[in-house]
């Protein structure tokens, strides 16, 4: 019986250990460094993607927006670096999750905080987080991350904030 | 002489392809372990972002001195400290409720997570609100507390770059002994198994 099930289900491998991985993270990003002049990063695709996706839902309103308009004369996302390297990060990960036997497709939270909680929980982290990404001009691994790597002031104040922050919301809060 | 400034698509993909593989390996595709570690049992987030910090910063100093990278030839982000202040808490805010920040929800969905979908529908939607909030009022709050003398600690502070290595590498330590102790007091780190199974605690 368990061998038989067992066919079916390639072992799940255990996660790297945090200072392999930080290791790794950091030489990683050490490499961006070097190859491009700046880090690495995540929002700048998905607000180049609103931008774009604004000029096909919205035309007028976007090319108008003090903030979208001059995005969109950059042309569509696929012209810049970051929408390529966050195309990267989703290969990488498949890559990873797929031999590790970690890829499984699921609605994760559901079996902690039910279906409909997690749903609205998942929406409003994400519109917090686009939000807040934008008023910092960087999110986690664009500011925090590749920010504090060069010593900049504003990433020690970004992450200072957002692990404050997220003690207090993560008690107040079960999102996940 | 680096960096070499290129901004091409071969670039990009192997930066992103590293970047999502370390990622998900370190299980940043999990929301369970990610926001674990606001709940102190997995220090996960805070020790490999820290030591990534730590290597990257060294590496930089070091190339600088070896004469390989021109100096002030890195981006270094400008600052402002209200905008960094009050993003900084917006997307810890967000990471803390909806399991993800913007770049672990990309792995998080290409690890099989529909959540993390959910989250990045989210993320459009509050790109859309700040858009849409944009203008002289929200720029003036934006450009609150900039400081003028430079950007680095070295330039804002008078801060040395070799003091401020040390002073990361000696927190660096710190967050490793502090979360060890923490991880162990509590159900400690989410193993890859409860990580795959969906979050549970």
């Amino acid at each position: 019986m368990s061998l038989s099930s067992g066919v079916h289900h390639r072992a799940v491998k255990p996660f790297w250990p945090p200072l392999l991985a930080g290791v790794a993270l950091g030489l990683v990003l050490l490499l961006t460094f070097v190859l491009t002049g700046h880090g690495l990063g995540a929002t700048g695709a998905s607000t180049r993607l609103t931008a774009w996706l604004g000029l096909h839902a919205a035309p007028a309103a976007t090319q108008a927006n003090a903030y979208l308009g001059p995005m969109v004369e950059r042309g569509n996302p696929l012209s810049s670096w970051i929408s390529w390297q966050v195309i990267g990060v989703a290969i990488g990960a498949l890559v990873a999750s797929f031999m590790a036997g970690r890829f499984r497709i699921q609605f994760d939270g559901v079996r902690s905080v039910g279906g409909p909680r997690r749903l609205v929980t998942a929406l409003v982290g994400g519109l917090m987080a686009g939000f807040g990404a934008r008023v910092a001009a960087g999110c986690t691994s664009g500011l925090g991350l590749s920010g504090a790597a060069t010593l900049g002031v504003a990433a020690f104040v970004f992450l200072a904030l957002f692990f404050a922050t997220g003690l207090i919301a993560s008690r107040l809060v079960k999102g996940v | 002489m680096f960096p070499l400034n290129d901004a091409g698509v071969i670039s990009g993909l192997v930066c992103g392809v590293l970047f999502g593989f370390v990622l998900e390996n370190a299980g940043f595709g999990s929301p369970a372990k990610l926001t674990a570690q606001f709940q102190l049992r997995d220090w996960s987030v805070f020790k490999v972002m820290f030591t990534a910090i730590v290597v990257a910063a060294f590496g930089l100093y070091v190339l600088k001195l070896a004469g390989l990278l021109q100096a002030d030839s890195v981006f270094v982000p400008t600052a402002l400290l209200m905008a960094s202040a009050m993003g900084g808490a917006l997307v810890g805010a967000g990471f803390a409720v909806g399991g993800y920040c913007p770049g672990t929800s990309v792995v998080g969905l290409f690890s099989g997570r529909l959540d993390a979908l959910v989250f990045l529908v989210g993320l459009l939607l509050g790109t859309v609100a700040f858009a849409g909030f944009y203008g002289p009022a929200i720029e003036g709050i934006m450009a609150m507390w900039e400081i003028e003398a430079g950007d680095t600690m070295t330039d804002a502070f008078g801060i040395p770059e070799v003091a401020m290595l040390v002073i990361l590498a000696a927190a660096l330590i710190a967050v490793f002994f502090a979360g060890s102790w923490f991880e162990r007091r509590s159900a400690g780190p989410v193993t890859s198994d409860q990580a795959v199974a969906g979050s549970t605690n």
